[in-house]
């Protein structure tokens, strides 16, 4: 199929980054990153069903400053995504489109997800006391 | 219609089936948006999950997925996650690849894997609540 000399509408680059632009996108990266982070959870799951050996092995790798950096940015990606995967869900039922709501829903996506993150770790450093 | 006059050169059973051109209809769409309500309280459960579990030692954590309620919605969160994983990635080579033997060849491959751990964490899982 010929499709090399079609005229093409204007691509990602000729517009002007907004918000929502960056929203968008991240939405698609930390998805494809959540994607490979399924790995981790896989490798975490096959460990504890292998024995104590295997699970003190994958602990001590999680919880190594590399793991933990892993770990972290994992956490803001899983709940970015999660965020921003719920207003798109409010999108598809056709709300929410008008440009005062997209602003403040699209910031409200970014402070949730960073605020969920530190909760999470907070409260997972406190646990483990 | 009711004068005879054809409003559209559809067939009747094209428009009863109302798929348009694209022949399999809005089912991919739909199944994502399915997973992803899906994933909406399973991703919360499987947070805090973890972070209750942070630091417990190897025996608490067998002890936790072999209970019935962690081991099931563990494996629903697995599929879940996995179906949804694989559908947005496809949705992304689609949009990026635009050579169709390479966008078959990666989508596949990341179909092939996803079910490969997909199955792999379930029987991981039922190992655990059933080996005892």
């Amino acid at each position: 199929m010929a499709t090399g000399d079609r005229p093409i509408s204007p691509h990602l680059q000729v517009h002007r980054m907004l918000p929502n632009m960056a929203q968008s996108i991240t939405h698609r990266i930390t998805g494809a990153a959540l994607t490979v982070g399924t790995l981790l959870l896989v490798y975490w799951i096959g460990a504890a069903a292998a024995g104590p050996e295997a699970y003190a092995a994958a602990q001590g790798l999680i919880g190594s400053i590399l793991g933990r950096l892993l770990l972290f940015g994992w956490t803001w990606a899983l709940f970015y995504h999660l965020c921003a995967g719920i207003r798109h869900l409010v999108w598809d039922t056709g709300h929410g489109y008008d440009l005062r709501v997209t602003d403040l829903s699209g910031w409200a996506v970014v402070g949730g997800s960073v605020a969920l993150t530190l909760l999470a770790w907070i409260v997972g450093y406190m646990v483990m006391g | 219609m009711s004068d005879g006059t054809p409003t559209s050169l559809r067939t009747a059973l094209g428009r009863v089936r109302g798929l348009g051109s694209a022949k399999s209809g809005t089912e991919h769409w739909w199944l994502q948006r399915l997973t992803s309500v899906a994933l909406i309280p399973l991703t919360l459960w499987f947070a805090i999950s973890v972070i209750s579990l942070v630091g417990a030692p190897y025996e608490e954590v067998r002890a936790w997925l072999a209970r019935p309620w962690s081991a099931v919605l563990m494996i629903l969160m697995l599929v879940a996650t996995f179906h949804h994983a694989a559908a947005g990635m496809q949705v992304i080579y689609e949009d990026y690849i635009h050579s169709h033997w390479l966008r078959l060849a990666v989508d596949l491959a990341t179909k092939g894997l996803a079910f490969l751990l997909a199955a792999y964490g379930v029987v991981a899982v039922l190992k655990i609540a059933f080996g005892g």
